[in-house]
């Protein structure tokens, strides 16, 4: 039987896992946008399994929120993407380097 | 319900504007200005008339008027106003002048309003997120610049990863509380049953939210470049109005939210403004973009902001909101300083655009000067009485040695801001082409800094505004 802290657990490893994917990636600009995601997804899971356990629908709806500005997010993220690659012709982390100080 | 009439107004006329955008030629998008400029104004008279100085909740507690929201939005209001005043030479210039910044501003001052009076976790999240998610937008406005491109794609991927800490330290109180509701979740701390340690654990989540959204060190890596590589009116915008909103966030979330944990956010508060005043200013100090200088500024004033936040007592909040209030008008007068000076083809973005200024235009120069004093923090300047009442609450609430660290710290920062008053007074100027301004312009940043010095002269009046908000 799964309880409470299984899923909180899930929802930790998940965060954790974006968070290093954030900090450690230095290649590609397509994986920092994956790793917003999953760290939505992770904060989304901590969610439900507080408000299954807990008996408490808020935190179900709180999630729809996030699943649309998840979208949203995505949306805008991927069309600076866009508008990066056309002036720099590359979209990797490292090139992003041209303001210093 | 009448007192969720501006919000609503301004949704529906946002939806108006964009329609109407859509059908007007390049030649009429004045038509699109000044729709609004007339929206914030009725937007502004609408919340003046349906406010309340006791708290009301509406729509089941997600929403509330009371004092500080009316304060804080009103400042919002002229905040964007002023905004599209300095920003419309500017857009045209550089081709910028298009529907799309019209309605991604007022979209971010949607997202600003529903911030401030948020009483709710989803609705502070939701308006936190149009706000940013508008700004991602308006940064990456100008297509054709690989540096606002870049910055653009900096302020996206930290303000999301922001977002993502302060959700997941949501996520756990809602859990802990069982509440989405600021005062219920204040409530059931009150009662001291819940687990000290994990209470703790996501504040630490939710203040590292906070802190990266108003830009405070260590969370702060993002401001400079974005402040630097966005368009000069886009940094007049995240520069000023959004801080009124983080304000109300921290306001918000620590204080009605969290009041109970005030001890422990206490701590990490002093650590935050300890480290944003430190560094903020030394590092402002080396810098010769002013644009890229004004954001270490504002990092350094972000600490400041925080130390009245933190003494946990009314008065401390009252000084805060004096800060930020003055701190936002300051900064739109530095910022539409130097979007005055750009012209098409050339930015005004370098410490030695300035040199000379005082030959070229006595009057700017002055205007300046005032901006740059206020800054400082010099008196009888503005931003001065703004800096004595948050030291006078951190004296009373017993952070001697703290006062002395913030006094120390804006020592060290007046000497970049008078650095730029010796360029614009002292120096010869390279460039003698004429300052091509239009008159309303003129007049607009001449009315911001001689409300400034009007203000620093009364402090009064501003003291006693903010007196009423909190009780």
């Amino acid at each position: 039987m799964l309880v409470l802290s299984d899923f909180l657990i899930l929802g930790a490893v998940l965060f954790c896992i974006s968070m290093a994917g954030i900090f450690l990636n230095r290649k590609n600009m397509i994986v920092l946008l994956m790793c917003i995601e999953l760290m939505l997804l992770a904060v989304n899971m901590n969610f439900l399994a507080f408000s299954h356990f807990n008996g408490n629908i808020h935190g179900q709806i709180f999630v729809f929120f996030i699943l649309t500005v998840a979208a949203a997010e995505s949306a805008i993220g991927l069309a600076i993407l866009v508008v990066l690659f056309r002036n720099k012709r590359t979209i990797n982390v490292e090139d992003l380097d041209s303001m210093k100080g | 319900m009448h007192l969720l009439l501006p919000e609503i107004f301004m949704l529906g006329m946002i939806c108006i504007i964009l329609v109407v955008d859509a059908f007007l030629s390049e030649k009429l998008r004045d038509v699109t200005y000044h729709l609004a400029q007339g929206t914030v104004a009725i937007t502004a008279v609408l919340t003046f008339f349906n406010s309340s100085e006791t708290p009301v909740y509406l729509m089941n507690h997600l929403f509330v008027s009371d004092a500080l929201s009316l304060v804080l939005k009103l400042a919002v209001f002229i905040l964007i106003s002023g905004v599209f005043l300095y920003s419309k030479d500017y857009l045209k210039d550089r081709n910028l002048y298009k529907g799309e910044f019209f309605i991604m501003v007022l979209t971010a001052m949607l997202g600003m309003q529903v911030m401030i009076s948020a009483h709710h976790l989803l609705t502070l999240y939701l308006g936190l997120e149009l706000l940013a998610l508008s700004l991602y937008g308006l940064v990456a406005m100008h297509r054709d610049s690989s540096q606002a491109a870049e910055a653009a794609m900096k302020y996206f991927v930290l303000g999301a990863l922001a977002s993502g800490m302060l959700l997941y330290g949501m996520s756990m109180l809602y859990g802990l509380t069982g509440s989405l509701q600021l005062d219920q979740i204040a409530q059931v701390i009150a009662k001291g049953e819940l687990n000290k340690n994990l209470l703790t654990f996501s504040l630490a989540f939710i203040l590292a939210g906070l802190a990266f959204k108003l830009g405070a060190v260590p969370f702060h890596v993002w401001l400079p470049d974005v402040y630097q590589g966005a368009p000069s009116s886009m940094t007049l915008l995240m520069g000023t109005a959004p801080k009124l909103a983080g304000f109300a966030l921290l306001m918000r979330l620590l204080t009605e939210g969290l009041g109970g944990l005030h001890a422990d956010w206490q701590i990490i508060l002093i650590v935050l403004a300890i480290l944003s005043m430190g560094l903020g200013n030394i590092v402002a100090i080396s810098q010769t973009n002013i644009k890229r200088m004004l954001a270490y500024s504002t990092i350094s004033h972000m600490g400041f902001l925080m130390l009245g936040i933190l003494t946990g007592t009314i008065q401390g909040y009252n000084a805060s909101l004096f800060y930020v209030l003055a701190y936002s008008f300051m900064s739109l007068g530095a910022f539409g300083m130097i979007i005055l000076l750009s012209r098409a083809g050339f930015e005004a973005e370098q410490l030695e655009d300035f040199k000379g200024l005082n030959e070229r235009s006595p009057w700017l120069a002055f205007l300046m000067l005032i901006f740059m004093l206020s800054m400082a923090g010099v008196p009888p300047m503005l931003g001065f009485w703004a800096k004595w009442s948050v030291l006078t609450q951190i004296v009373s609430a017993g952070f001697f040695w703290l006062a002395v660290l913030a006094v120390l710290f804006s020592v060290i920062g007046a000497y970049y801001y008078l650095r730029i008053v010796k360029l614009m007074y002292f120096d010869k100027s390279q460039d003698n082409t004429a300052i091509e301004t239009s008159s309303e312009m003129r007049a607009a940043i001449s009315v911001n800094a001689l409300s400034i010095l009007a203000l620093g002269l009364s402090p009064q009046i501003l003291v006693q505004l903010c007196s009423h908000v909190f009780k």
